[in-house]
């Protein structure tokens, strides 16, 4: 039963991480604009950014 | 998509805010520069880059960021000399109204931080719960010895944190509850999670067999996912409401004695202030007329829909929109006297009058709190004759009832149809402001309109356009073209509906009271009133008239009404179908409220109350036993607003009426009525089916307990399956009305009423 002694840790591990995973993105302001995510992808942001603009 | 285009008739004020945007203004801990603006009218995803893209191309602005779901930009920049005016400017070069706003300051802001703690604290507990859950599956399956209490000594581990942590927000209701000397739902829940932790904390250390860490913990869980959908659903409806009314924070242009002029808000206004009005604006505060002439349309004050003149002398009221020249206003005393006062004394009144109104789960909650102590106690008690005195299973079968009679599905049962129901409403147009105006709503039996801006759109409509030569009507448009008063711009919309071109005419003016003049091919023309070009009035009928003179000849007349929203007659009827009372209550003058009653058909109707006569009647209605439904938009509806069962108001309603409102819809239709009251039914309908699953489900597993039969197992089956089975249910509502109700909730023009959802419901 000693490979209890590993997969345990392992398995809380993944899920921690999971947690971790899901606070960032809270924190991150992932969930702040959930309908505006889903367009934004369809958004052609090809535009030149002013920051580097082209030569 | 959504409801958002059609939030149009509530804006009036400047397009651009002429405030000092210095307040608005954040710095951040690394110095730069931030500024909240809301967008009410951002409504197509497609705006999204060029909102961006144009901002961003601001010189000195960083970032430019749009929250599509929230309709609002944050613009951040470094430089302290950068004028943040441009920002608005820009928006409203694109076609955007914006208004600045400061999130910490309008509630928003805490609302995001208990939404943020509340979902922490599900994502904490549903980590615990799968980990756990899945430890004690070994358990349960056969794991003995030494092994076993691993597995709960690292169960502990995880669930002990997790309960200090997710806990709180039922730790402290259930506190404040006690020391108030009352019980709510979270004493047992609070209890329940506590002692089934310390027992079994109890049991690991005395390597028991039995542990509930996992009941505990997933007990959390389900809770917190209640509360979460809970909290939601008011913080949505609450942002929404917080952005119509930001649009109409208004302010004031303020007129010095040395001659200069400053913008101040529309609070920090004192008597004596002489206050300048431009056309189209509406006033900030009650005062006097020192100069100018316009015409004032008061309708949302009072119900009466044809604009009247104000000259020198003349009492206008906060509210007012002027509407054709600018005024010099001196600003009376405040305080008491003013009529807005008066009115928000009426609602305070109202709002206390208004009886307690005790939700089903609140009720419930009184019975069930009580009666789940008593079965344990009863069982404790039991126990221990029984046993003769034996503590610890005698303990453990008490602990066991209240982790069995937790009310998981009972804190979900309610929540998550609403949450559901909250959805289906918005998409639909409607706003609801807390769960208890769906359950109030649900049971209405008696409906009162108001008239003007209620059952009509509170805008004059040309009735009789098809009999005018398009020649008339061109000049008509041309001179109404320039004009802001709401007849001149009937005018304009008929003769675009009929796709004519307005004449080009030239010097027009417009004179406040009479009408329009100016020269059309060296002819002079005038478009006003019977008396300012000189015809004889006619038979009284009381509806607004304009006449075309050509030459001094009168060519036309130009008949308007007020217009009914398009569907407002099958609404009605549909109302009326269902066995409902409808009413109209209307402060507007007797011809036109009959018109429109007989036109709608409804028998009941009062023509020229005051406010105080409004509310009156809607006490006496609900003195008489009747669950009443007040729909109205004026500030003259505020007090009935309040006084009514639950009430519902038009986006385009004033700021009082929209806050003294539990529900608010959007768009020019009537149809939001009907689907909220469809929608209400179906809510409580699926809620008490719920409660009655939740409920049935505890008083199969309470004996089980009791007699002391309750495994950890038995305990997590049932508890998931009732909660799981709970949220099945109630998305069979978002189901059945997406099914039902394709509704566009705005129609974008007026025209042949669109009624999809109508037709649905009667087939």
């Amino acid at each position: 039963m000693t490979i209890l002694l590993f997969l345990i840790p392992a398995a809380l591990a993944l899920g921690a991480l999971g947690l971790a995973a899901f606070l960032w993105s809270l924190r991150s302001g992932q969930f702040d604009d959930l309908d505006g995510a889903a367009h934004r992808i369809l958004v052609d942001d090809d535009r030149p950014k002013r920051s580097n603009p082209p030569e | 998509m959504m409801t958002c285009c059609s939030v149009g008739p509530a804006i009036d004020a400047a397009t651009v805010f002429a405030g000092d945007l210095a307040p608005w203004v954040t710095t951040r801990p690394d110095g730069s520069r931030e500024l909240d603006l809301i967008i009410p009218r951002l409504c197509s995803p497609e705006s999204i880059p060029v909102i961006e893209g144009a901002l961003e191309g601001l010189p000195g602005l960083t970032s430019a960021r749009v929250n599509f779901t929230s309709k609002r930009v944050v613009a951040t920049w470094n430089e302290p000399s950068f004028n943040p005016a441009g920002i608005g400017e820009k928006l409203n070069e694109l076609g955007f109204i914006s208004r600045p706003f400061d999130p910490s300051h309008s509630g928003l802001k805490a609302d995001d931080a208990q939404s943020r703690l509340l979902l922490r604290a599900v994502a904490v507990s549903g980590f615990a719960a799968a980990n756990i859950m899945l430890l004690s599956v070994s358990v349960w399956s056969g794991a003995e010895g030494s092994t076993r209490d691993l597995f709960h000594w690292i169960s502990a581990g995880i669930a002990l944190p997790t309960v200090a942590y997710a806990g709180r927000p039922f730790f402290r209701s259930a506190v404040r509850a006690l020391s108030l000397g009352q019980f709510n739902m979270d004493v047992p829940i609070s209890l329940a999670v506590c002692l089934a932790a310390l027992m079994s904390l109890y049991e690991t250390f005395n390597h028991g067999e039995v542990a509930y860490f996992d009941a505990s913990v997933t007990l959390l869980f389900f809770l917190l996912t209640g509360r979460y959908l809970d909290h939601l659903m008011r913080a949505r409806a609450r942002s929404s409401v917080s952005q119509l009314l930001s649009l109409s924070a208004s302010s004031a242009m303020v007129e010095e004695a040395d001659g200069t002029t400053r913008i101040l808000a529309a609070t920090a206004l004192q008597p004596h202030m002489r206050m300048l009005v431009a056309a189209g604006e509406r006033l900030a505060a009650d005062g006097i007329v020192i100069s100018g002439t316009s015409e004032i349309d008061r309708s949302l004050l009072t119900g009466e829909s044809n604009p009247e003149l104000a000259a020198k002398g003349a009492v206008v009221h906060a509210g007012m929109l002027n509407l054709t020249g600018p005024l010099t206003v001196n600003v009376t005393a405040a305080g008491q006297d003013t009529f807005l006062a008066e009115i928000i004394r009426l609602m305070a009144s109202a709002e206390q009058s208004r009886s307690r109104f005790v939700q089903v789960a609140d009720r419930l909650a009184r019975i069930y709190s009580p009666a789940v102590h008593i079965l344990a106690a009863t069982t404790l008690a039991g126990w221990l004759i029984w046993t003769g005195g034996d503590w610890h299973s005698s303990l453990m079968a008490a602990i066991a009832v209240l982790i069995i009679t937790c009310p998981c599905a009972l804190g979900l049962a309610v929540p998550a149809v609403q949450a559901v129901a909250s959805g289906v409403l918005f998409r639909n147009g409607v706003m609801i402001k807390d769960g208890a105006a769906l359950e109030k709503l649900s049971g209405v039996d008696t409906v009162i309109f108001d008239k003007t801006g209620t059952l009509t759109l509170g805008r004059p409509r040309l009735t009789n356009s098809a009999s005018l030569s398009s020649m008339d009507l061109a000049l008509a448009a041309g001179l109404a073209r320039s004009s802001r008063h709401p007849l001149s711009r009937a005018v304009c919309e008929a003769a675009k509906s009929r796709e004519i071109a307005p004449a080009a005419v030239d010097d027009v003016q417009e004179i406040p009271g009479c009408g329009l003049s100016a020269s059309f091919q060296g002819e002079p023309v005038r478009l006003g009133s019977r008396h300012w070009c000189g015809i004889e009035e006619n038979d009284g009928q009381g509806l607004p008239e304009f006449v075309l003179m050509r030459n001094s000849k009168t060519a036309s007349i130009f008949a308007f009404e007020d217009e009914l929203r398009g569907d407002a007659a099958a609404v009605i009827a549909k109302l009326k179908a269902d066995g409902l009372r409808v009413e109209i209550l209307s402060g507007d003058r007797e011809i036109a409220v009959r018109r429109a009653a007989s036109t709608l058909g409804i028998e009941r109707w009062q023509a020229g109350a005051t406010p105080q006569q409004k509310l009156a009647y809607v006490e006496s209605l609900k003195a008489a036993g009747r669950r009443v439904l007040m729909v109205g938009d004026g500030l003259n509806d505020a007090p009935a607003l309040a006084a009514g069962l639950t009430s519902m108001a038009p986006s385009s309603a004033t700021d009082i009426g929209r806050t003294a409102a539990d529900t608010i819809f959007m768009g020019e239709s009537l149809q939001p009525v009907l689907v909220a009251r469809d929608v209400a039914i179906a809510t409580q309908r699926l809620s008490i089916q719920n409660f009655v699953l939740a409920v049935g489900y505890n008083c199969l597993a309470v004996p089980i307990a009791m007699l002391g039969f309750t495994s950890p197992l038995i305990a997590a089956v049932a508890m998931s399956t009732s909660s799981i089975i709970v949220i099945g249910n109630s998305l069979r509502l978002g189901l059945f009305f997406r099914k039902q109700t394709a509704v566009p909730a705005a129609r974008p023009q007026q025209g042949a009423p669109d009624l999809p959802y109508l037709e649905r419901r009667a087939a």
